[in-house]
């Protein structure tokens, strides 16, 4: 059609002016997506929450523990299936900067979690060494763990050098699974207290709550708190979503402002597309003014100007889309601290629906203008 | 007598179009002498501008001899060249040439800022050269708001007020009306008459040609015999 | 010979709208940029101001913060003997042993509740931290069961004022006054009797021992004799280094987050700029023609549209450090990854920081306008001449 060729035509005119834009587009389409890539990680743990397990802990912080006796006590409430014992470790591997989580955990932990795929053959040989851990397929291949491999451990919070036994490596279900962790016999831990630092024997972090329905979350949340009511360590119970939630809501002030700034990035590439599209339709106005006294319509004139920005649009936020995978992907390498790092659909879409948005906005007042055009003023102009 | 403002010899010029090579100028040879007011005529595609040019110094020969003022400018490296129009040339351009974004005054100093002259001395000339082409009081007024022959009269100013050794105008009645023409033209000459300055022009218009005191033939890159 | 600098000004102001655009576009960038660099001023002076230079903190070896560590009472009577510890004025050391818990609190606004540090202190604690001034109300009385609030709680938490009470450990505790701790860590804080808090908490052992040094030199020799004792599995830090080391993480992930994306949007805003200049090269052909005519040399044009992309630059860079500047008046608070606990610190201007981001500005300009400034120097005076 005429009118294609037309736009095609006329958003190659200024070669390098299209190409820097469609540059700038590309690099701003990919930034965007990447920050929204950056805030859902943040939420990872709470999208591979399941909604059949509970979390317990003691109510007055996730730092305070609670007592080992508890469990059978919680493994007694309407509605719980099982109960996991889970300490939160906060080892060095080596070094700081090679964080991963580390916990222990009671025996029937996989129980539990069923989207950890586990060889049987792995698991038992776990269960036999007291010593042994398990790590996730994620970190296996970014530290090359192997099963067999003694992973040596310095304690923070318990302090020594701790030495696990790789025994086994589990896979998730899907790529949302948080597979770049590492779990061990909480019995270890606990005997290895006994006999160094007794005081601090017997305390659990937090247990894991199994359910048998969905829909009784509330109601055996409720119960397991009010057996503790009172008590000297109350506790609070919660589905482990919220628990999730709860991390990330400690740190939502960056959340936060990392999404004011992906809407920045979408402001400045607007600058850039707006300045563009206006300089080049001034630059034409005795040609659209040419146009209309031909006979062509104002309609037609917005039309092209829109058109033009919608395929600069398009192509450049094509490249940016196209590039946001692939920098994911490096980006994920090059910094550890995110479990999961993986680019939704749903930002590919918003991605594409503000590369839509940028191309109407820029070419609002520009097409105005250009419809608008007097013809004999128009022809004057010289651009 | 002297030697001649301006000397040719053998002249010759061609410009690449398109990976060909295109003769512009062709053995051209000319004597123009000091407070001459000679118009260059020719088609289109003649050469005048060309040739303009080349004397102008903001082109390159190449190939012949090209003296203005004892100077082989054609021997001049590219920063010499620069110095050398800006105290010998003076530039009258079709469209005037004026920077839209300076007003008549600044557009009309800004030869002089190539100068020494401090603030004061620069002032001097840019007022006496406005009055001269009688727009003392649109000093301050933007290219915008002047008409053509306005504009036209400005660019004179600027192409006198450093006192260069030749005027160079190329079709400077081009865009301007009857009356606007013939009173840029009375200018020029009178800048000819009265203060001696040596004139080169090139022109397609008959009528523009006879404000000139002599004229030169173009045709197809060669000087027509006069 | 240079071209006038009004001739490029006014051609900035010409074209007004795409200069506006496009130095809208770079002032957004600056505002990211420099805000990130007054986030992170802001937290450094947080911390590097957390503590006395001269005071010296013992925690259990190993562990990096308060929470994790632990300190006996028979370690904490070893190390108050030491001949390295200050005594006040009364004769006795000047130490104090203090235990560190979270508790949950919610932030007012907030749904979901953040860990704020309870620090069981004494008066003691106080005097050690000459920073640390009571603002409102009065001291918590030893052994009992009041608690004094840091300013950041109390403007940023719920329940917090003089007079309320806040319920952890199985009992009530009543707000009796607060403090104002500058711009350190500690005004994020609620301080108690540390023997109250003891038992309320279920704990025999403190978390740390604070004390000052009777001479700063003596800390090397202190730490000496800490790490040989075969009784004390503990270590010493400088306070203040100690109180640093715990904000690196967080520190270097806003450091590298925020100048990661500075980076890539500059990368935006620099094309932005050379689109511009391209434009204003391509609409001014004749006057440059002209210019070099009159006898203006190419290096005169290039400077020309250099100093116009920089001037384009610096009204970006002012305007964005404009409004980045209006973000003193904001406070931010965020978990700290190694504490666990909450931690409020401002945006700070620098004169650095003003000179780091008006320097970017100009950058980026230049960067943005050069290509276009080399396109300009390089016609030739014919061609340009017959563009009209």
């Amino acid at each position: 059609m005429f009118l294609l060729k037309l736009v095609y035509k006329n958003a190659f005119r200024h070669r390098l002016r299209t190409l820097l834009t469609l540059a700038g587009l590309a690099i701003a389409v990919l930034a965007f997506g990447l920050l929204r890539t950056v805030v859902d990680a943040w939420y990872a743990g709470a999208a591979a929450a399941s909604g059949t397990r509970l979390i317990t802990r003691n109510a007055i912080s996730l730092a305070t523990f609670l007592p080992l006796h508890y469990e059978s006590r919680i493994r007694g409430v309407e509605g719980v299936t099982r109960v996991v014992r889970s300490n939160w470790f906060g080892g060095i591997y080596q070094e700081p900067k090679n964080f991963f989580p580390q916990f222990a955990v009671s025996d029937n932990y996989f129980e539990l979690y069923p989207e950890f795929i586990l060889p049987a053959a792995e698991l038992s040989a776990w269960v036999r060494d007291r010593k042994g851990c398990i790590v996730g397929r994620g970190l296996a291949e970014q530290y090359g763990f192997k099963v067999g491999d003694v992973l040596p451990i310095r304690g923070t919070i318990y302090p020594g050098t701790w030495e696990f036994v790789v025994r086994g490596i589990f896979d998730g279900a899907d790529s949302t699974k948080i597979t770049r962790q590492m779990v061990f016999h909480w019995d270890y831990l606990n005997e290895t207290l006994r006999k160094t630092a007794p005081r601090r024997a017997d305390a659990v972090g937090l247990f894991i709550v199994g359910i048998d329905n969905i829909d009784n979350a509330a109601a055996v949340a409720t119960g397991i708190d009010a057996l503790f009511t009172n008590s000297l360590a109350e506790t609070l119970t919660e589905t482990e979503q919220a628990f999730q939630l709860g991390f990330v809501a400690m740190s939502d002030q960056i959340v936060a402002a990392i999404r004011i700034v992906s809407y920045v990035v979408i402001l400045i590439i607007l600058a850039v597309m707006a300045n563009t599209m206006a300089m080049s339709a001034r630059e034409r106005t005795s040609e659209y003014a040419t146009l209309k006294a031909l006979g062509y319509g104002p309609l037609f004139l917005a039309v092209l100007i829109v058109g033009e920005s919608l395929l600069i649009c398009a192509l450049g936020g094509a490249i940016g889309i196209a590039a946001t995978v692939p920098t994911a992907l490096a980006f994920k390498k090059m910094v550890n601290i995110f479990p999961v790092f993986m680019v939704s659909a749903q930002t590919l879409w918003a991605q594409a629906a503000c590369a839509a948005t940028v191309a109407l906005a820029a070419a609002v007042v520009p097409a105005t203008r250009a419809a608008r055009v007097r013809i004999v003023e128009g022809l004057r102009a010289i651009g | 007598m002297s030697a001649p403002l301006v000397e040719i010899r053998h002249l010759a010029k061609s410009y690449v179009r398109g990976g060909q090579i295109v003769p512009v100028l062709a053995d051209i040879t000319l004597d123009i002498n000091a407070g001459d007011f000679t118009a260059l005529m020719g088609p289109s595609g003649s050469g005048k501008t060309t040739l303009l040019n080349l004397i102008a110094g903001i082109d390159k020969p190449d190939s012949g001899v090209l003296r203005v003022g004892g100077v082989d400018i054609a021997a001049l490296g590219e920063a010499e060249l620069a110095d050398w129009r800006a105290a010998n040339v003076g530039f009258v351009f079709q469209f005037y040439n004026l920077m839209p974004v300076l007003t008549a005054y600044e557009n009309v100093e800004l030869p002089l800022m190539l100068t020494g002259l401090s603030r004061t001395e620069r002032r001097q000339r840019v007022e006496l050269v406005l009055a001269a082409v009688g727009l003392a009081d649109r000093m301050d007024h933007y290219p915008n708001e002047l008409s053509g022959g306005q504009q036209q009269r400005v660019a004179i100013a600027r192409a006198v007020v450093a006192d260069p050794r030749i005027i160079v105008a190329d079709e400077p009645t081009g865009d301007l009306d009857r009356h606007a023409a013939a009173e840029v033209l009375g200018m020029l000459r009178r800048l000819n008459e009265d203060l001696g300055k040596t004139i080169i022009m090139v022109t397609h218009d008959a009528n523009a040609a006879r404000a000139a005191k002599a004229m030169v033939h173009l045709e197809k890159g060669e000087l027509l015999p006069a | 010979m240079a071209v006038p600098l009004s001739y490029v000004a006014r051609n900035l102001w010409t074209r007004r709208l795409t200069t506006a655009l496009t130095a809208g576009g770079l002032a957004l960038v600056v505002f990211v940029f420099a805000t990130v660099l007054m986030l992170d001023a802001g937290l450094k002076q947080t911390l590097v101001s957390t503590g006395e230079y001269d005071n010296v903190v013992a925690i259990r070896k190993g562990s990096e913060t308060e929470i994790q560590s632990g300190v006996t009472r028979l370690q904490a009577a070893v190390i108050e003997t030491h001949p390295a510890v200050a005594l006040g004025a009364d004769g006795k050391p000047l130490v104090s042993k203090e235990l560190i818990v979270l508790i949950s609190l919610r932030k007012i606004g907030a749904e979901k509740p953040s860990n704020v540090i309870i620090r069981g202190t004494s008066a003691t604690g106080f005097t050690l931290r000459p920073q640390v001034k009571l603002a409102a109300g009065r001291l918590f009385a030893p052994g009992s069961a009041e608690i004094i609030v840091g300013g950041a709680i109390a403007r940023g938490f719920e329940g917090t004022r003089i007079g309320e009470k806040l319920r952890f450990a199985g009992r009530d505790w009543v707000v009796v006054g607060t403090f104002d701790a500058g711009a350190s860590g500690f005004d994020s804080e609620i301080w108690g009797d540390v023997e109250t808090l003891m038992q309320a908490f279920r704990r025999t052992a403190f978390s740390s021992v604070v004390f000052r040094l009777a001479a700063s030199e003596r800390f090397v020799g202190l730490r000496a004799d800490v790490d040989a004792d075969p009784r004390l599995t503990n270590e010493v830090k400088r306070e203040q280094l100690f109180y640093s080391d715990q904000s690196r993480a967080l520190s270097t992930f806003i450091t590298v987050l925020g100048l990661t994306l500075t980076t890539v949007f500059s990368i935006g805003a620099m094309l932005g700029a050379m689109i511009t200049m391209y434009a204003a090269v391509a609409n001014r052909v004749t006057e440059i023609g002209t210019l070099r005519a009159l006898g203006f040399r190419r290096a005169a044009v290039l400077g020309a549209f250099l100093a116009e992309a920089l001037l384009l630059g610096l009204v970006g860079g002012l305007a964005g450090l404009a409004c980045a500047s209006l973000m003193q008046f904001a406070s931010f608070s965020t978990t700290n990854f190694q504490t666990f606990a909450d931690l409020a610190f401002r945006f700070t201007l620098t004169p650095a920081i003003v000179a780091k981001t008006i320097a970017f500005a100009l950058a980026m300009g230049l960067i943005g306008g050069f290509l276009p400034a080399v396109r300009a120097a390089r016609l030739e005076i014919v061609d340009a001449l017959r563009a009209s």
